[in-house]
């Protein structure tokens, strides 16, 4: 089998994922296609294992580590989300813009008075 | 083309297509049962490669955790479950283009560079007993690395998720 087929289908699956990041708005389905990126990712690692006959099996062990990782990344991921969501009451990924720079000059934010936290 | 190649060929169509419709799907929970399907046809692509043990681990965590853990995030999140519109965001065209842009560039590199290159499918290479192995013996520091990281991301997880008392509150909504 030629190398060139997972290589091709690995990139494929890595477009189809990059696509869901930029494009969705929800925050569990951006997780969803980080997940598609990690796959097409392993796909490439086991492949590569395969055909240089690695006698430490390092490509399949990686992408063994690399499950393991993705599903510790769900797992705060998630906790994340849920707790934007307590917080927030919306999980939609281009609606949590509190740190984002206005539009309008910085000389008339500046006019603002600097709120101070309260000490507790 | 040889029977492997037009096996992984079918499962790779399958497995792109169902992550597509993952990522266009208008209804959250099918896309959550579009993406068992993706990863079920990667699980079958590493036992067209002969590993395995990793396509067995990939349908344990993978189908098996990961996306139900994503359906808890979905049910407690009181996502809309029909149909709804909200779900894109509004730079759709350009993602799609960097998407496009990237899928170019990747698959003439790949299929130029490695066109000529032939794996030889020997059963056996994956097998539980060659990563226990390889695992056991020479990766056996990383795995004790990963499993440290794993109790992080638990604690973490815990931290996080665990509900403030309102007098312990940092928060200025909660306090």
């Amino acid at each position: 089998m030629s190398v060139a087929y997972p290589a091709v289908f690995a990139a494929l699956l890595f477009s189809v994922g990059v696509y869901g990041v930029l494009a969705r708005r929800n925050a569990i389905l951006v997780l969803m296609s980080a997940e598609l990126m990690l796959n097409a990712v392993n796909i490439n690692l086991v492949a590569f294992d395969v055909w240089l006959k690695d006698v430490l099996h390092g490509g399949q062990v990686l992408a063994l580590f690399t499950i393991v990782i993705a599903a510790a990344e769900v797992g705060l991921g998630l906790a994340i989300v849920l707790l934007l969501f307590r917080n927030r009451g919306n999980i939609d990924v281009d609606r949590q813009d509190t740190l984002r720079e206005t539009d309008e000059p910085s000389d008339a934010a500046s006019d603002e008075p600097v709120v101070t936290g309260e000490a507790r | 083309m040889t029977v492997p190649e037009i096996v992984f060929t079918a499962l790779g169509v399958v497995a792109v297509a169902s992550g597509v419709l993952t990522v266009t799907t208008r209804q959250i929970v099918h896309a959550a049962l579009w993406l068992v399907v993706s990863f079920g046809a990667v699980a079958g692509m590493y036992l067209v490669l002969t590993a395995e043990f990793v396509a067995w681990v990939q349908v344990l965590i993978y189908v098996g955790s990961i996306v139900v853990l994503l359906l808890f995030g979905i049910m407690l999140t009181r996502a809309p479950v029909g149909r709804s519109d909200g779900l894109d965001s509004r730079n759709r065209p350009w993602a799609l283009a960097v998407a496009v842009g990237t899928a170019v560039v990747l698959v003439t590199v790949l299929w130029r560079g490695f066109r000529d290159a032939r794996i030889d499918l020997e059963p056996g290479g994956g097998s539980g007993e060659e990563i226990g192995a390889a695992v056991f013996r020479q990766w056996v520091l990383p795995f004790e690395v990963l499993s440290v990281l794993l109790l992080a991301a638990l604690v973490g997880a815990i931290v996080l998720s665990k509900a403030r008392r309102a007098d312990g509150s940092r928060t200025p909504e909660e306090g």
